[in-house]
């Protein structure tokens, strides 16, 4: 009892930290001050009547609210005699294959600087930055000859490492057994079964309504659709984060989406976000760097050429190369076990004294990057907006997906969860799929990459990061690759090769997300 | 291959029963087996739809050829016509013409000009908005700028030469707009030019002052309309809306909206700026155009679905102005299809789908730009493929029904399973079952 209440309090203390250097908290000081004025506030009971007046005019919602928000990414407890890498990651084989395998994206991001003979960033000359500026609305229409760069690398290099992974203190020369996994995988991190996923997403069940089954044409509104869009603009008039959570996990209206994700990542438009936007505008138009064209090529690579997104070319543009600039996305270091890379100032390497991180923002873009801001575009058509939200998702969630760790919504724990949970519940397929060399992971691995960016209808795809933010986790996207291996499973028990496994699930637009999930969890015998 | 078999027993499928012993009591010894199976498919085949047509696009042909309909020549005894425009000129014109059977049917209405050439369409709203204000219908109601409220959605527009003067009146009201002429009888953006100065349409000003009796070649005819110069921007582009619209019937009028239309995007970024005004890549939206563009993609064609276009819409603008949209685009059709009934030559033997233009401002009012007889049926890309074959599987579904030799007797009511993608526009008159499209209760009580 006492370990745990000394537990809490300390939380409190690093949040009350962390919270103390906000914007925020000089805002709640000035209204402190301010309220001081009003003739509700008496001095016999200053600290009560503040509280009080906080609470009346809604800013003890926005203190929750940020609280909230600082939770979903607070780490795990641990042993207060943890070292400060221990708490990103505990597994020390985790955190030295995640060192070599940054080692090698440096390495040949450097190596392509070296071939070309491009610095790593540079400052542009003031003629060019006119133009940049004059061209900053399209810069889809800019065609760069980028033929000599590659993407740094792809999801499918980032699944060797993956499958290379290994647990030194891990003996598995037991025989084979119905125990044995069977996947790529090969680490013992603790995944959930089916009847824990059907605890953890009791809202998903058959008796309760839902946004993707129950708002189609056939059912009434009034059934269900009504009441959940009322209850939903009562949760944006509440203005609380924890509300929204909780009632997002059953879908949002399109209407009220945009509001309501703002709400729960906790992003009003202040207007000191808009200036912040516009200085990482200016750096962009002053300074070159290397990972533009490496953002270029993405964006022209896949956005482009996507039936739902090339609309939004010149925004992914926006978003991204104010991304590559933007060091408060560092802050997500914090709790993220990966290194931002370093660089060293021409001619200094190996001096400390002269390392920067590179790129500012600690994140060097792969193949496929820029599908994580495409669906956005849908809901909001200010670029300032759409760079916050995206940002906010990336240091939430996006993150996970490209890093080794062994968090639950770490992509090793998402594809161990896609693996056993075929292996466990679909056992003929997995095995069938092995045989002829398909291993299923090898297909669903770009799929949760992307977090279904790109492969699903955008309607869909918004629906289920609905319930990406309802749960704060990404385990539903191994559940849906799952589900989607079930719903094709009497093709796919057909097919004898790799590319014929491919072909088969080449396209899951016309795939309805909710249902395929509902059925999967809770309409599967298990 | 030509067909020409007088059944024997109309109606009656002969059949061989098993073991039955086929010599007849005459004692003349039974047909051969393959004289029956002959004789047997050759009736059969005189039971199939014989179809023509003098446009060569898969998506038609595959759709005639799944159904198991019989390919013939024009001069044969053909069921089912799908023609061009000049082909139906010639069937109903005085000289060429010739009587359609009670089993033929083709797919567009003799005076389908009414509509679809950008004069006569103009002319006949103007019109049909006349005579509702005559007849004080609160359709035809004004706002206090002399406005139709519910009936202004085809821009301010002018016939040239005739209404020149008129024009010019309207042009000086107003010096720094955007006016877009457009040829009355072609397609496909040809010949489109965007005008901000008088100076510019000089040439259509002389013939009108010329003797009244000089007669105007209907190949210069050209219309003007006030330029929309605000469009409804998505990523900072300019797109139109395609919607296809089946009519079965225009007295009574029935017509339905097939659901799976599509936004076509320009390639360029919009601008207004007059510099601009010759880039036709930045204001016209024809994919006969832009797939001529530098940046045109063959991926997805700079098509967006209806439905993408309303989620982005409702997602950013909300669920109300989205909905009342889309409710307007579908008053929009209905409205224009009533202008022109009472000038169409309703014939039986005619159904008609329509390729309709729509442009959507930035304050969310829809503005119908035109209506064309004869949309397209190339595919661009692979999606669109499927669209089109699926467009013209629905079409004929609704138009030949059951894909068995055509009556055109028939009541012209198709039953709810055959609707496909479709959705009832306008009944009437209502069907005694609960209808899909509630909102034009106004109508449906005619």
């Amino acid at each position: 009892m006492l370990q745990e209440e000394s537990d809490l309090s300390l939380i409190i203390a690093q949040i009350v930290q962390k919270l103390k250097g906000s914007n925020l908290y000089a805002q709640l000081e000035r209204q402190a001050w301010a309220s001081l004025q009003r003739p509700e506030i008496k001095l016999e009971s200053l600290k009560e009547d503040i509280k009080e007046f906080f609470k009346i005019t809604g800013w003890e919602k926005k203190l929750q609210n940020a609280v909230y928000s600082e939770l979903s990414v607070f780490p795990l407890p641990s042993h207060p005699a943890a070292p400060p890498e221990h708490l990103k990651e505990p597994f020390l084989y985790m955190r030295k294959a995640l060192g070599s395998w940054e080692k090698r994206i440096l390495k040949s991001l450097n190596s392509m600087c070296t071939e070309l003979s491009i610095p790593l960033a540079r400052k542009r000359p003031v003629a060019e930055q006119k133009e940049l500026l004059n061209k900053w609305n399209e810069m889809g229409t800019d065609e760069p000859d980028l033929s000599l760069f590659r993407p740094v690398y792809a999801p499918k290099d980032f699944l060797e490492v993956l499958i290379n992974l290994r647990n030194p203190n891990y003996e598995n020369g037991d025989p084979l057994s119905f125990r044995t996994h069977l996947g790529l995988i090969q680490v013992p991190l603790k995944v959930k079964d089916i009847p824990e996923l059907k605890e953890y997403f009791v809202e998903l069940g058959l008796n309760t309504g839902q946004l993707g089954i129950d708002d189609s044409t056939q059912v009434p509104p009034e059934l269900f659709e009504n009441e959940h869009v009322r209850i939903g603009q009562k949760v944006l008039a509440e203005q609380d984060s924890a509300a929204a959570q909780q009632y997002i996990r059953q879908g949002s209206p399109t209407a009220l989406r945009a509001e309501l994700w703002a709400l729960i990542l906790n992003i009003s438009g202040q207007p000191e976000d808009i200036l912040y936007y516009e200085q990482l505008k200016t750096n962009v138009i002053q300074y070159d760097l290397l990972v533009d064209r490496l953002t270029y090529k993405d964006v022209k690579l896949t956005a482009s050429n996507d039936d739902y997104y090339f609309v939004f070319e010149d925004y992914l543009y926006q978003v991204l190369l104010c991304f590559s600039r933007d060091t408060s996305v560092l802050g997500h270091f914090a709790y993220n076990c990966a290194s931002p890379p370093k660089s060293y100032i021409r001619g200094k390497i190996g001096l400390e004294e002269y390392a920067v991180f590179y790129p500012p923002n600690g994140v060097i873009p792969f193949h496929g990057f820029s599908m994580y801001v495409a669906p956005l575009c849908f809901l909001y058509h200010e670029p300032y907006k759409l760079y916050q939200i995206f940002r906010e998702m990336y240091v939430r969630f996006f993150f996970r997906l490209h890093s080794i760790s062994s968090h639950p919504s770490g992509i090793v724990s998402l594809c161990l969860l896609f693996e056993s949970l075929l292996q466990t519940y679909l056992p003929q397929l997995f095995y069938h799929l092995r045989e002829i060399g398909a291993q299923p992971l090898r297909i669903s691995f770009k799929w949760m990459a992307r977090a279904f960016s790109g492969y699903l209808a955008t309607d869909q795809l918004l629906l289920l990061w609905d319930r990406i933010l309802g749960y704060n986790s990404l385990e539903i996207l191994a559940v849906l690759a799952a589900a989607v291996f079930a719903f094709r499973a009497v093709n796919l028990m057909e097919v004898t090769s790799l590319a014929a496994a491919e072909a088969v699930l080449a396209d899951i637009s016309t795939l309805k997300v909710m249902p395929l999930l509902q059925i999967f969890l809770f309409a599967t015998v298990t | 291959m030509c067909v020409d078999v007088q059944a024997p027993n109309a109606g009656v499928r002969p059949r061989l029963r098993q073991g039955e012993d086929q010599r007849r009591e005459s004692g003349r010894p039974r047909r051969t087996w393959l004289s029956l199976w002959l004789h047997g498919s050759l009736w059969r085949m005189a039971g199939r739809v014989k179809w023509v047509t003098d446009i060569e696009k898969s998506v038609l042909i595959n759709n005639f050829e799944k159904r198991g309909w019989v390919q013939v020549s024009e001069n044969e005894d053909w069921n089912f016509y799908w023609m061009s425009v000049q082909t139906i000129r010639n069937v109903f014109s005085v000289e060429t013409g010739y009587r359609l059977a009670d089993d033929q049917i083709v797919n567009h209405f003799p005076n389908h000009y009414e509509l679809t050439r950008k004069d006569l369409m103009v002319k006949n709203i103007k019109r049909y908005r006349k005579e509702l204000e005559k007849e004080g219908s609160p359709l035809a109601e004004k706002d206090d700028n002399g406005k139709y409220l519910y009936l202004d959605f085809v821009p301010v527009t002018y016939m040239l030469p005739a209404d020149y003067s008129l024009f010019v009146e309207e042009f000086r009201k107003s010096p720094s707009s955007t006016w877009i002429m457009k040829p009355c009888g072609k397609a496909q953006g040809r010949g489109i030019f965007l005008i901000n100065k008088l100076s510019q349409i000089k040439k259509w000003s002389r013939d009108s002052k010329t003797s009244s009796f000089v007669s105007q070649s209907t190949k210069e005819a050209y219309v003007i309309s006030l330029y929309i110069n605000n469009p409804l921007l998505i990523g900072g582009r300019k797109f139109d809306l395609r919607l296809y619209v089946l009519v079965s019937t225009y007295r009574p009028l029935r017509c339905y909206m097939y659901k799976l239309g599509f936004c076509r995007f320009c390639t360029v970024r919009y601008t207004p700026s007059t510099s601009e005004l010759d880039n036709m890549f930045v204001h016209l939206t024809n994919v006969a155009i832009q797939k001529h563009g530098e940046d045109y993609n063959h991926i997805h064609g700079g098509k967006w679905t209806v439905s993408n276009l309303r989620l982005y819409l409702e997602s950013t603008r909300g669920r109300e102005v989205t909905s009342k949209l889309f409710d307007e685009i579908h008053w929009i059709i209905v409205q224009s299809l009533k202008a022109v009934a009472p000038v169409m030559n309703n014939d039986k033997h005619c159904f008609e789908c329509y390729g309709y233009d729509i442009i959507i401002d930035d304050k969310l009012k829809p503005w119908l730009i035109e209506v064309n007889a004869s949309p397209s049926l190339t595919s661009s890309t692979a999606n669109d493929r499927i669209l089109k074959y699926n467009l013209i599987n629905d079409t004929l579904n609704i138009a030949v029904p059951n894909g068995e030799v055509p009556d055109c007797k028939w009541n012209k009511s198709p039953p709810r399973e055959v609707l496909g993608n479709y959705e009832i526009l306008l009944e009437s008159p209502p069907r005694r079952s609960v209808r899909s499209c509630g909102f034009l209760t106004q109508e449906s009580v005619q």
